[in-house]
């Protein structure tokens, strides 16, 4: 580490202490006020965070901003005048995606501390260790009587604090595996420590030959490692999954007396009166009492088209306004709604999943009670063969206990665990479960849904150049005064064509209908085809009626997720077997299928029906792994071997799924599984590695041959072996 | 073997030394964000006026 390292690194230790010279008057006027924690999935080099810093400190009201590289996050602390809002456009306007995360959640200060515990842990046993080992080289190279004896009694000193110490996470798992009445990996673990510990104790007080010290800290160490390791990503991909905050509404404007007044979701009660602005996310299920709009309802149902609503229509939560101003009569509010009782389903859903077994966990089924019956059996053979040596009978019985370490078992699954989610983490995937990347390498069948997930659920004009550039001037002037998604992307798309807006006086937005203006004294409207006056099709439309003409129908097509034609090929390229599942009109479905060569879809499918065909597959032997946006899909996506979800999904959707996709891009899921399988395979050699160790070095403790340097050196072997064939999977750039 | 008298204390001090160092790094959160720091020190942000 060098000086300047060191000092930049103080420099970190107090983020208040370092607003920069610029921000630093409003800083301190903003200290202690409110802190933001923005997720950067994009963030990778030191200029990325310059440019972030620096545009968000320029902001005024901003105290401090510093980028964590290693977790992609921005933490923000300003005086409360700036919505997360404000400080993602100002983080989106550098060209950089940003993303709210909820850190008010206590667990991740809590998944902090035991992080930091775990490495002073770790950070002791590994000083006791390297001391230890001094001491040992000197016995180890033929130091004998009261020399040996003093090294013995100085390790000792050093190892049992620190073995009390740094051994508790093994102790107190074990002590609760037993009260549970199960032996798991941390039981003979925590023996082993126990045994060599009070082994050498009592033969450094009786002058004997061999102390088991090092071994015992080294044990500590290796195991910590791994512990600390498998903490580490587990954390860091927990926290910033289930904390990226939640997109429903948490606030509400409910009208009291014809006065509105802005309250928590949590305090509406069934039959309160609430207005839902355009634009905004409708928290509550209800019934419209008054105004006219039309409903986003892609999320719920994967439907593109909007649906309109008028008076006594049923609103659910979870659907997004798109036009109109709406009041709702609220029928039913938090977890009574279709939202909330949606987790009822994912509960059940992934109960099926919670039993599934590791190979972590059937290693240490087949490991612990093997080491224990060679263990007894080595301590019964040697007192029968010595005719009662107790001392020399535990001594061969510890040293098993040693020799069989699971060291390099601890260590075999985080190793590659951190590795692969490294790896993964690095082409923007989130992994939450700690089994799915186990999970995710058996998969032989993608289930895909459409909208938001395949297609990125804005809807893009199609052949632009169909139509006069006088039609697109006019639509152009109308589009271009409201909100509505389809509005906006013919907008968008005819200004990218270079055309110009005609003049259109008296514009007006109708309510679930469109918008209507004068062209030179001439009623002309852009909007629904009843409203215009066409006959609907049943591709999504908008169409523009100019008074005296045929109505102009402008088709759109929801635009491609990036990398969804490449991820498509590559998973047929692995051998899988690729369906489509949405909720949306034949039609479109068709369309996109077509579009991006996937040849078995269904449409117009139920979120139960979705769930049941994941389910149906399953029972026919297939591991399906569904990829997954909406409320439709969160059956599905608990109901799968494993499942992938979009940053942009609903939260009970990201909850229900196991890894969480932060980029745009689609493809990284097909290299996600080409990592999972590789990582599978490291996990089985390291296995194989541990046990090949132990056929070496078991029946040399047997047959009671051991010696404390024969353990130090399987221990460490074993262990630095199965941790660079981890870091094998790691390597390559994206 | 006298010079054991000596070399004990000093390898017991120097590891304690080493301890004492690494709860002042663990202290000063310097484990946070390995990555960052490592990127950071190639900005020339704090060059001319060093960081308050």
């Amino acid at each position: 580490m060098s000086a300047t390292d060191v000092e930049s690194g103080g420099a970190v230790a107090c983020p208040a202490c370092i607003a920069t010279p610029a921000a630093r008057g409003q800083g301190q006027a903003g200290a202690g006020g409110e802190e933001t924690i923005l997720a950067l999935p994009g963030v990778h080099c030191a200029s990325c965070i310059i440019t972030v810093e620096g545009a968000l400190t320029a902001l005024p009201g901003i105290g401090d901003a510093r980028v964590n590289l290693t977790l992609r996050r921005v933490r923000i602390r300003h005086d409360g005048s700036r919505t997360p809002e404000d400080l993602i456009a100002a983080v989106k306007a550098t060209g950089y995606e940003a993303l709210p995360l909820d850190m008010v959640a206590l667990s991740s200060t809590e998944t902090e501390r035991q992080s930091h515990d775990l490495l002073m842990r770790l950070g002791v046993a590994f000083f006791a260790m390297m001391n230890i080992m001094l001491l040992s080289v000197a016995v180890w190279s033929g130091a004998t009587g009261a020399t040996r004896d003093l090294f013995h009694m100085i390790s000792g000193a050093i190892a049992l604090p620190t073995v009390l110490f740094c051994g508790q996470p093994f102790f107190r798992s074990a002590l609760a595996g037993l009260r549970a009445g199960r032996l798991g990996m941390d039981f003979p673990i925590s023996l082993a420590i126990v045994l060599a510990s009070s082994i050498s104790v009592y033969e450094t007080f009786h002058s004997g030959h061999h102390a088991y010290f090092d071994a015992a800290v080294m044990l500590t160490f290796f195991l910590l490692g791994g512990r600390y390791l498998d903490h580490r990503t587990r954390a860091a991909a927990r926290s910033a999954a289930q904390e990226l905050a939640a997109l429903e509404v948490p606030r509400a404007i409910r009208l009291t007396d014809g006065a509105e007044e802005t309250v928590a979701v949590s305090d509406l009660r069934a039959g309160d009166l609430v207005v839902i602005r355009p634009g905004a996310r409708v928290p509550v299920d209800g019934v419209v009492t008054a105004g006219e709009s039309e409903l986003d309802r892609a999320l719920l149902t994967g439907e593109t088209l909007p649906v309109a609503v008028a008076p006594e229509a049923v609103v659910n939560a979870g659907v997004v306004n798109l036009t109109g101003s709406l009041t709702v009569r609220v029928t039913a509010a938090g977890r009574d709604t279709s939202l909330a009782r949606m987790a009822d389903l994912v509960a059940v859903a992934e109960e099926a999943r919670n039993r599934y077994t590791s190979l972590a966990d059937r290693a240490a089924r087949l490991y612990s009670p093997l080491v224990h019956l060679m263990s007894f059996g080595a301590f019964g053979v040697w007192m029968w063969i010595t005719g009662g040596d107790v001392r020399f009978a535990i001594n061969i019985s510890a040293a098993v206990l040693i020799i069989t370490c699971p060291c390099a078992l601890g260590l075999a699954v985080p190793a590659v665990v951190t590795a692969a989610s490294g790896r993964l983490f690095r082409l923007g995937l989130l992994v939450k479960s700690g089994t799915a990347l186990e999970r995710l390498a058996e998969v032989d069948t993608v289930v895909f849904d459409k909208t938001g997930t395949l297609t990125m659920g804005a809807p893009q004009p199609l052949d632009l150049d169909r139509h006069g550039a006088g039609d697109l001037s006019v639509a152009l002037a109308l589009a271009a005064v409201s909100s509505h998604p389809l509005a906006q992307a013919l907008a968008g798309a005819a200004r990218a064509s270079g055309i110009a807006a005609a003049t259109v006086t008296d514009l007006r937005e109708v309510p679930g209908h469109g918008i209507e203006g004068l062209l030179d004294g001439a009623r002309v409207r852009l909007g629904r085809a009843e409203w215009v006056g066409a006959v609907p099709g049943d591709i999504t439309a908008t169409w523009l009626g100019i008074a005296g003409r045929p109505p102009v129908e402008f088709a759109f097509a929801d635009s491609l997720r990036p990398g969804a034609e490449a991820l498509v090929a590559g998973l047929k390229a692995q051998g899988m077997a690729v369906h489509l599942v949405s909720g949306d009109v034949p039609a479109a479905v068709a369309d996109l299928a077509a579009r991006i060569g996937i040849s078995d879809w269904r449409a117009q499918v139920l979120p139960e029906g979705k769930a049941a065909f994941v389910a149906d597959l399953s029972a026919r032997g297939a591991k399906v792994l569904m990829v997954g946006d909406g409320l439709n899909d969160t059956a599905a996506l608990a109901a799968a071997h494993v499942s992938v979800s979009p940053a942009t999904a609903l939260d009970a959707a990201r909850v229900a799924s196991d890894i969480v996709l932060m980029g745009q891009d689609i493809a990284p899921v097909a290299e996600a599984l080409r990592v999972s399988r590789k990582a599978v395979r490291r996990i089985r050699e390291n296995f194989g590695i541990s046990f090949g160790y132990n056929v070496i070095a078991v029946p040399v403790a047997l047959i009671g041959l051991a010696t404390p340097l024969l353990a130090a050196l399987a221990m460490s072997l074993s262990s630095i072996t199965v941790t660079l064939n981890a870091m094998r999977l790691g390597g390559g750039r994206e | 073997m006298n010079i054991l008298v000596i070399l004990i204390p000093i390898s017991l001090f120097l590891g304690i030394f080493g301890l004492g160092f690494f709860v002042w790094t663990m202290r000063t959160r310097q484990y946070d964000d390995p990555k960052g720091d490592a990127e950071r020190i190639l900005s020339d942000r704090w060059d001319d006026h060093p960081a308050p």
